[in-house]
């Protein structure tokens, strides 16, 4: 049995040079999100509460402002990265499957559109 | 289909190695914090719609059946970070022998569950509020 693919064997070409990039920048959105996510994490729990002055005050600081934004996108990234792997494994069809993923690429970039204007929605209208 | 091996190969491998149910929940607590995600963007787009908008917003948050949610995105963030940095560990080349994963496996369980407890706690006492 051959693990060449028939496309592979047709046009006789080398690798595309692209193998490793979706694993590598798995891998290097991994590594972003262990501080991004514990800092996160630990922030919101040392909020004194969650009502809207609280939490206005909290985004609108320029480093909170920035990291929010940072941790959405990276988040947001590696979840397209994962999300799309399992939906390779599990849907089958090259219908069903291209369709999931037009849907989970369009998803997220509207989640990730979303939490980046949000942010800067509420540390702009603060800013002096 | 292609006759090639494709993955996942569920069907070779024995369902009751505990290496590969870590492997299996670490996608599956993965998945849980994409939707966790899509909860968190909710939340803030709420926050940037004004206090009223907030306020409608934590009403739905505040649900009973929400603390469910919330212990499950506990359970996926502390798994999925935990073992997050095994696979980073494994992705140097170290720790890939049978002895050495299976013993990885279990701290990866043992560490992950601390950490939950431990978080759990911080969030119950935030959730009743500065005393």
């Amino acid at each position: 049995m051959s693990l060449r693919s028939p496309l592979r064997r047709v046009l006789g070409l080398g690798s595309a040079k692209e193998g490793v990039q979706h694993w590598w920048v798995q891998r290097l959105t991994s590594v972003a999100l262990v501080p991004l996510s514990i800092w996160f994490v630990v922030s919101l729990l040392a909020l004194p509460s969650l009502d809207h002055a609280t939490v206005i005050a909290w985004m609108s600081q320029s480093w909170t402002a920035l990291l929010l934004i940072v941790f959405v996108l990276v988040a947001t990234w590696h979840s397209q990265l994962g999300v799309r792997v399992v939906v390779e494994d599990y849907v089958h069809g090259a219908g069903a499957k291209t369709l999931t993923l037009v849907i989970v690429s369009f998803t997220h970039v509207l989640i990730g559109a979303a939490g980046v204007f949000a942010v800067l929605k509420v540390a702009c209208a603060a800013a002096p | 289909m292609p006759t090639r091996p494709l993955s996942p190969h569920l069907s070779v491998y024995k369902l009751s190695r505990y290496t590969l149910a870590s492997s299996i929940f670490n996608r599956f607590t993965g998945m849980g914090l994409s939707a966790g995600l899509l909860l968190l963007v909710y939340w803030l787009m709420a926050v940037a719609g004004g206090a009223r908008t907030q306020a409608r917003a934590m009403r739905l948050l505040a649900q009973p059946l929400m603390k469910l949610v919330y212990a499950g995105l506990i359970v996926a963030f502390c798994y999925h970070l935990v073992a997050g940095i095994r696979h980073l560990i494994w992705d140097t080349g170290r720790g890939l022998e049978r002895a050495q994963s299976r013993r990885s496996a279990w701290l990866v369980g043992v560490v992950s569950l601390v950490l939950m407890l431990v978080l759990a706690y911080c969030a119950g006492r935030a959730a009743a509020g500065p005393p």
